[in-house]
């Protein structure tokens, strides 16, 4: 059989908010820049804030990084043909966020997901998918973000790690305060605490 | 159609992490494998964009950032398809590119090489392809830029391109390369690509048909994304 292989990837570089978020770049040139509204308007369940800082192997964040991110909506449905069950209108379930410069830090607002169907009739535990890119990531890094406050034990992706301290780097924090709720994300690239990267 | 599978991504085509010539992927590769996981719901699905997204303009770089003149610089077309590991093509699909100018200079305030910023030059693009998978785009062709790595290391002029497919598990970021551009073999981010014919593969080729007589040439350039399965057996994705 002839088959075709997919194209190499490659780094995203340091430039890559020209092309994917220009205004970070400095300047203005798309009429409306894509992936900052991941929820829309008419989204149910509850409004959350994740937040979160990418390190290197040293242990200083990373500031060029560009996080997107791929989740169901309350429901746990997605918005995608093959799901077909339905979200509400202008629910995208996408979002792309870069760092800020000075400090790596990161943050997109959405709401929080739902259960998935998993895989042989299994339930997958409430999850944002996301993808890092960044200089020197030759290939972008998948992981997954769960909830500290959702019952995580019988997800099936989380009960594949074998080392199981590792699950907790898979797990953000939730805090309130008087803005509302947020989630606490951090990604170590490498090293001590490494969170767990998938390939899908 | 029953959700499939995506086919498994060869990583040995694509650069490891790790790639020591490339010296920021250094602290920035995972140690630890990467856990493989046979595809859910939430790996087969992946964000869909339409028309309403993007401006008809979108696709023209030579026009999209113009104050007053053309930016400087060999004007060119780049186009091709995108298609699956199957051979089939990838409609309605967003492709984002970004480049450095003529000068190989970047419109981004971090850049600082001393080549000067292009005032008609905003240097990136996106459009969809069409219901063949085809997609095109018209600019200038960008400068080779120097970059710190070694103390004398020029990237090959090169386009960076962003393709989303249909599923989450497609999601591909890549550089367009210049067919005969002899920086190709001593960058060493090109060649964290460890496959001869891989790196081939990112090479776009002067397609003389395809250019536009006294006015542009043209390079085409194919993107291939993950195919899948067909669905010809229950593979219980979605279970029972």
């Amino acid at each position: 059989m002839q088959y075709l292989k997919e194209t190499p990837s490659q780094t995203a570089g340091p430039y890559v908010h020209i092309g994917l978020a220009p205004k970070a770049a400095g300047f203005d040139i798309f009429e409306q820049e894509l992936g900052w509204d991941i929820a829309g308007p008419n989204a149910k369940g509850e409004r959350i804030r994740v937040e979160g800082c990418v390190y290197d192997g040293t242990g200083a964040p990373i500031k060029d990084v560009m996080l997107e991110a791929w989740q169901a909506n309350t429901d746990g449905h997605y918005a995608h043909p093959e799901d077909g069950r339905g979200v509400e209108d202008g629910f995208r379930g996408w979002g792309r966020v870069i760092t800020d410069f000075e400090t790596g830090l990161w943050g997109f607002d959405t709401v929080k997901p739902g259960a998935t169907p998993g895989r042989n009739g299994t339930t997958q535990a409430p999850h944002i998918n996301l993808w890092i890119v960044a200089r020197g990531i030759n290939v972008g890094l998948n992981t997954r973000l769960y909830f500290d406050d959702c019952d995580n034990s019988t997800d099936p992706v989380l009960n594949l790690v074998e080392q199981v301290h590792r699950r907790q780097t898979l797990i953000a924090t939730r805090t309130e305060d008087s803005k509302g709720v947020t989630y606490r994300f951090d990604v170590h690239i490498q090293g001590k605490g490494e969170t767990v990267f998938l390939d899908i | 159609m029953k959700p499939a599978e995506y086919y498994m991504r060869d990583r040995t085509r694509h650069a490891p992490g790790l790639t020591k010539d490339y010296k920021t992927s250094v602290p920035r590769s995972p140690q630890y494998a990467l856990l493989s996981l046979e595809n859910s719901l939430s790996e087969i699905t992946g964000p869909t964009f339409s028309q309403n997204d993007i401006d008809a303009l979108d696709n023209d770089l030579i026009k999209n950032y113009a104050h007053g003149g053309d930016p400087i610089g060999e004007r060119i077309i780049v186009h091709g398809r995108v298609l699956d590991e199957n051979g089939r093509p990838v409609p309605n699909t967003l492709v984002e590119v970004w480049q450095a100018n003529a000068g190989g200079r970047y419109r981004h305030k971090k850049d600082t090489y001393l080549a000067p910023i292009d005032p008609n030059f905003g240097g990136c693009g996106r459009t969809m392809t069409d219901e063949d998978g085809y997609y095109f785009f018209r600019t200038v062709k960008p400068g080779a830029y120097p970059w710190r790595n070694w103390v004398n290391n020029w990237r090959p002029a090169h386009i960076h391109v962003s393709i989303f497919g249909v599923a989450f598990a497609q999601r591909l970021i890549t550089q367009l390369y210049f067919e005969g551009d002899p920086l190709i073999k001593t960058c060493p981010i090109v060649q964290t690509v460890p496959d001869a014919d891989a790196i081939d593969q990112m090479v776009a080729k002067l397609d003389l048909n395809a250019t536009i007589p006294l006015d542009s040439i043209a390079y085409r350039f194919d993107i291939v994304l993950r195919g899948r399965r067909s669905t010809m057996f229950e593979n219980r994705l979605e279970g029972n």
